[in-house]
């Protein structure tokens, strides 16, 4: 019998005749790498949304405020222990990932559908609307993200949509710049010029070849920015800036840890700090791996 | 997220006016100029949107004065202060008052710390220096030997310890390691104190002081770490397989100064550059990491004033951090064009 062999990968290691520089992603092992990477992230992130989603309406745990039982270890009964409230963490930190989960979701579209439209804008008008648009976004990050959410979300107090304004309003500024530099190189393209000659409007060619071609870059940078939605979520609610108590995120639970802490009681800070980076992980993991395959030249070890 | 580096043109125009006036000194001294003038109308717009978002707020100031003794207070009483306050005038009235303060050096009150906005940021940018400095400088002393290492031996055991830890530790936020770090230093082993600049009713002494810094300016370290380990082990991989330290293999010599006199200051250059960009980050860090540990240095007094919707000091310290980030972004390029040849003799 024939084996067929093939051919599709480069030859391995051992024929170079010097080292030179290669990303592992390209090798044989790098690239099963990234393939179990990818679906351990997808893995991860299945489960945590799904417990997310089942666990606080299938739990039989009422989640209610129990003087008589504060501060229990991780049992039976209670997997992740109770809070300083008696109340039961496990149910109450699966209904907080949802929530910052939620929060973060609807923040970075904000950022997204923002950092879009400045984006196109600034990329196919070009001239003095797309310098002035340009410092703009260098403006906004020189500004401190936290710092910025912090001063947004201080001035309209903790409600669900202070929260999300002040992390939409952060974060678009990376968005607009991938969206950009899209947009800028399809300025030149041959259909842009047939439409050009064929008569179409400024706003025509914006609506009908701009925007949708630059969809897949601008959801790009919308998953990678769900990670740091999260983080600015969670952080501005530890500080007791972000969501109201009776929305509780994770943020809020590791805040309402923080003194718990001090009498040992280390669960209470520990099992919704694990889910929190556990879905970051998941996520950025997810994320890095679209990345690499839609934009080879940014594959990179490194995630900044 | 960004780099926030040179950028092509700025280095295009600094190599060539340069090379007009003949020296290095006037490259950096023409980034000067040019970042100083791009500053100003940064720190103009930071501070009229902190101003303008204070005024679209709903919450109204004179609440936060008088607290729950508003109820008692007579409407004319209220209106008096409001006036005295100035919170009665059209809000770029205000703004412009403001800035004239800022000026003459006249930052305003702070309303929730109930003294001059001067006083606190006098009082507490030396802690917040103190412990931002000594936090960056562990996390690059670590990571450049930590990075080396690991790129000199890859694929070795350290250098898949470090990556895989790496890229874990950027998924967990620096609150959540505070937290963990005082779990176990302080309160697990006993080594170290929770929280404070002192021990209560002692007073502030270098040994104490020191004491209540480590904790802090490590957990502020570790959180850093992570980005700057990774990208000096991505750089040096890069710099090693280049021609000049093929070549210095080439001519016998020993790998000590293969790796540290040959390929490490090549990757250094990137490196320079990312700490500068990295500023935003250290400020953010700060902020949760002095909040967490009582640190009373400025950016903990950042979430003070925003509880309080203090926004004279609220303008103050997002202008500072700006400020900051502006002035990282600075260093790190006049470090580049120092310490690179290439910038000044390409051309």
């Amino acid at each position: 019998m024939v084996e067929l062999r093939q051919h599709d990968s480069p030859p391995s290691g051992k024929g170079r005749w010097r080292d030179v520089a290669r990303s592992r992603a390209g090798t044989k092992r790098g690239r099963g790498a990234t393939r179990s990477r990818t679906r351990l992230s997808v893995a991860v992130l299945a489960v945590l949304l799904l417990a997310a989603v089942l666990v606080p309406w299938l739990s039989p745990s009422t989640g209610l405020v129990d003087y008589g039982s504060v501060r229990m270890p991780p049992g039976p009964g209670h997997p992740f222990g109770t809070d300083t409230s008696g109340r039961d963490l496990f149910t109450r930190s699966w209904a907080g990932l949802r929530i910052s989960l939620l929060v973060a979701a609807v923040s970075t579209l904000v950022s997204t559908v923002l950092g879009s439209v400045v984006g196109t804008v600034a990329g196919s008008f070009g001239g003095w609307t797309d310098r002035l648009l340009m410092r703009l976004v260098d403006a906004v990050n020189s500004v401190p993200h936290l710092l910025l959410g912090i001063v947004i979300v201080a001035l309209y107090s903790g409600t669900v949509l202070a929260v999300v304004l002040s992390i939409g309003l952060t974060h678009w500024a990376t968005v607009a710049r991938v969206v950009r530099s899209e947009v800028l190189g399809l300025r030149e393209r041959p259909y842009v010029d047939a439409a050009i000659s064929a008569g179409a409007s400024r706003w025509w060619i914006l609506r009908r070849h701009m925007l949708p071609a630059v969809v897949p870059q601008a959801s790009l940078s919308a998953v990678l920015l769900v990670p740091h939605a999260v983080f600015h979520e969670t952080a501005l609610s530890f500080l007791g800036l972000g969501l109201p108590p009776h929305l509780a995120s994770i943020g809020n639970i590791l805040g309402d840890g923080r003194e718990a802490v001090l009498l040992g009681a280390w669960w209470i800070v520990a099992f919704p700090a694990l889910l929190l980076v556990a879905t970051t992980l998941a996520v950025s993991g997810l994320a890095a791996a679209w990345r690499d395959r839609t934009v080879p030249a940014r594959r990179s070890e490194l995630t900044l | 997220m960004e780099r926030r580096g040179l950028d092509a043109e700025e280095l295009r125009s600094a190599v060539w006016s340069a090379h007009r006036a003949g020296g290095r000194s006037a490259a950096v001294l023409w980034l000067v100029l040019r970042r100083l003038v791009w500053a100003v109308p940064v720190l103009l717009l930071v501070s009229l949107g902190v101003f303008l978002l204070a005024a679209a707020s709903p919450f109204d100031p004179i609440h936060q004065y008088y607290g729950v003794r508003i109820y008692d207070a007579s409407a004319a009483d209220v209106a008096r202060v409001r006036a005295e306050l100035g919170l009665d005038r059209p809000v770029l009235a205000r703004f412009w008052e403001w800035l004239s303060g800022l000026f003459s050096g006249d930052l305003g009150v702070s309303r929730s710390m109930r003294q001059p906005v001067v006083e606190v940021v006098a009082q507490r940018l030396p802690w917040t220096l103190l412990l931002a400095g000594t936090g960056l400088l562990l996390a690059v002393v670590f990571s450049l030997v930590v990075g080396t290492v690991a790129a000199w031996r890859q694929g070795g055991w350290l250098d898949r310890t470090v990556t895989a830890v790496g890229h874990a530790l950027e998924g967990v936020p620096p609150f959540v390691l505070a937290l963990l770090a005082i779990a176990l230093f302080s309160l697990g082993l006993g080594w170290l104190p929770v929280a404070g600049l002192t021990d209560a009713g002692s007073s502030l002494g270098l040994g104490q002081v020191l004491e209540h810094l480590v904790l802090p300016a490590a957990v502020l370290g570790v959180s850093q770490a992570p980005w700057l380990v990774l990208h000096v082990r991505q750089s040096l991989l890069t710099a090693l397989t280049e021609d000049h330290v093929n070549g210095a293999r080439a001519r016998g010599m020993s790998e000590r100064i293969v790796v540290l006199r040959h390929a490490l200051p090549t990757a250094l250059l990137p490196f320079v550059t990312l700490i500068g960009a990295r500023v935003p980050e250290l400020v953010t860090g700060a902020v949760l990491v002095e909040e967490v540990f009582s640190w009373p240095g400025v950016a903990s007094a950042v979430v003070t004033a925003a509880k309080a919707a203090d926004y004279p000091l609220l303008a103050v310290l997002t202008l500072l951090a700006t400020a900051a980030v502006l002035l990282g972004s600075l260093l790190a390029d006049i470090a580049a064009i120092l310490l690179d040849p290439r910038v000044a003799t390409d051309g």
